[in-house]
């Protein structure tokens, strides 16, 4: 029997002990296999919590989470969805165990109890993945915070999951090691056919997406496409959240009473479209 | 700022002494240990001393590393030697002033005592400037596991000693930065007496200290996002292997205590 490798949430809510509202209310998705998702939101929004309910790390108060045909709620089952659903935090200096890296790699394969000779082989692949190679004896505090959160990459990669949850894995980075972690992911996404589950406050970066799920509040608010969420523009300002500069041009030139066509994102798309306008004939090619 | 800190400081060359089994080398640390004590005589402390300089050259480590070891200690083996000079009595006067006599046996005793102590932390600061820090928790790891029969947390504790190895930088670092932020509001670390100092670090501490407890939950979840369940069912990539090499240190150390003993008894 074919595993069903989507995750699934069935109108969950949780609520943190002793909190007065809850941090997610009422939120039903699900994430097709090979999908690149996003969710975008504030501070605040309920997004990490949406994170670490995917990896049975909370148990939802309310309604359920189904990674990969198991239901989170079982206990003895954890262990498979964390190791077909791999995690990447935030600060990289906070999940990176060993003092070696390419030890740091083999941590989740210890705790599978990977058989010793399976074990180098495996980390070799999957420092390979990440572009790491050349480091594999360096210690982790020696590397830039891009290089730790791809060590942190290959540490789950090991394990050979069917999804990554990155939780905000790029808030704490620089530029040029947000686009590292961020290309690391789409390529394994479309090499390999990992699902993942992008997690961010970054308006550019939900818009690499297959598809951009928008929490606010603890609530679901917007989903679909790139395109289709960023065009609703209105919305997004109402929900303070940034809208890509050429989707907001677009919509002020709207606005202004020009005939600019919906679903624009980047600067090639918006020249496109103003090379549409000036010349009409030219569109026919 | 806090990098003067020679125990515990790895020496990273490639030797025989480095390659050995860490298991090993802590076996022949503690029998290095004994043979200290079991030397009686100058002839005997030679020979330790010439074991010692021996590994260190072979470990291609260099010896003054191994006395920046001990200046830490410069005031406790002063105070002994001292101590021992002026207050173990004796036959032999060698001199005597105000009252006070330094005898021979005095000397004798107070010499072999500062030398037994500085003996006691070269060789094991050799130890720990040939092994790097996972290596010794690993060998100390395999060396305790006898005892998880009677329920002694062997892997937690070697965890422990790993992830707080891991740390030590990143705190380092945390502390470097804190540091630095508190004197540019103004924070003055380095005058005033010792309390005024003692005072001073408060500020530094309580946010070392939160960001110690956040980065232990964070670390925490991490790992168990990681499958980590405790030691049970686990395997390890790096697994210890004797080679001859280790017979052989093991061998010579026996040979230096066997030597030592003898030497004590023909003497």
């Amino acid at each position: 029997m074919q595993q069903d490798m989507r995750i699934l949430l069935e109108d969950v809510s949780y609520t943190y002990e002793e909190a007065a509202a809850p941090a997610l209310s009422h939120v039903s998705a699900s994430v097709r296999p090979g999908e690149f998702v996003a969710v975008l939101g504030h501070n605040g929004s309920g997004k990490s919590t949406m994170a670490k309910l995917l990896n049975a790390l909370y148990i939802p108060t309310e309604g359920n989470v189904i990674v990969c045909g198991y239901d989170t709620r079982k206990e003895e089952l954890v262990w498979e969805i964390r190791r077909r659903a791999g995690m990447i935090f935030q600060n990289p200096d906070n999940q990176i165990v060993a003092t070696v890296v390419k030890e740091d790699v083999a941590f989740g394969l210890e705790n599978l109890g990977v058989p010793t000779d399976e074990m180098l082989p495996r980390v070799e692949s999957a420092l390979a993945a990440v572009r790491m190679s050349q480091y594999a004896d360096s210690a982790p505090h020696m590397l830039s915070g891009g290089q730790k959160q791809r060590i942190a990459v290959a540490g789950i990669l090991a394990m050979e999951p069917s999804i990554i949850i990155a939780d905000e894995a790029t808030a704490m980075l620089d530029p040029s090691g947000q686009r590292e972690v961020l290309e690391t992911l789409h390529a394994l996404n479309r090499q390999k056919g990992i699902t993942v589950v992008w997690i961010t406050h970054f308006m550019e970066e939900a818009a690499t997406a297959d598809r951009v799920l928008v929490v606010s509040d603890g609530e679901m608010v917007l989903t679909g496409t790139p395109r289709e969420v960023f065009d609703q523009v209105d919305r997004l300002r109402e929900l303070h959240l940034d809208v890509p500069p050429m989707t907001a041009l677009a919509a002020d030139l709207r606005a202004a009473g020009l005939p600019v066509q919906p679903g624009i994102l980047t600067v090639e798309d918006m020249a496109k479209e103003v090379d549409r306008l000036l010349c009409p004939s030219k569109s026919a090619t | 700022m806090l990098n003067d800190i020679t125990m515990g400081q790895y020496y990273p060359v490639d030797s025989p002494v480095h390659r050995l089994d860490p298991r090993i080398k802590l076996v022949d640390t503690l029998l290095f240990i004994v043979a200290v004590f079991l030397a009686q005589s100058f002839v005997g402390y030679l020979l330790l001393f010439g074991f010692l300089y021996g590994v260190t050259r072979l470990a291609r480590v260099p010896f003054r590393m191994l006395l920046k070891g001990l200046k830490p200690l410069r005031i406790i083996l002063i105070l002994t030697f001292l101590l021992n000079l002026f207050f173990t009595p004796g036959e032999k006067t060698l001199v005597a002033f105000w009252g006070i006599r330094i005898t021979l046996e005095a000397l004798r005793q107070a010499a072999f005592y500062s030398l037994r102590l500085a003996f006691l932390v070269a060789g094991t600061s050799l130890l720990t400037l040939t092994t790097s820090p996972v290596a010794l928790s690993d060998g100390i790891e395999l060396l305790l596991s006898p005892l998880k029969k009677i329920h002694f947390p062997v892997h937690e504790l070697a965890m422990m000693m790993t992830i707080a190895l891991r740390f030590i930088p990143t705190l380092l670092e945390e502390t470097d930065k804190i540091m630095k932020a508190q004197m540019a509001r103004g924070a003055d670390f380095e005058s005033g007496n010792l309390i005024a100092r003692a005072k001073a670090m408060v500020p530094l501490l309580v946010p070392l200290f939160v960001s110690a407890f956040r980065k232990a939950g964070d670390l925490a979840m991490a790992m168990e996002s990681r499958c980590y369940h405790g030691g049970e069912g686990r395997t390890r990539m790096r697994v210890l292997k004797l080679t001859r090499n280790d017979g052989l240190a093991l061998g010579a150390m026996l040979l230096l205590i066997a030597l030592v003993v003898l030497e004590g008894v023909l003497l």
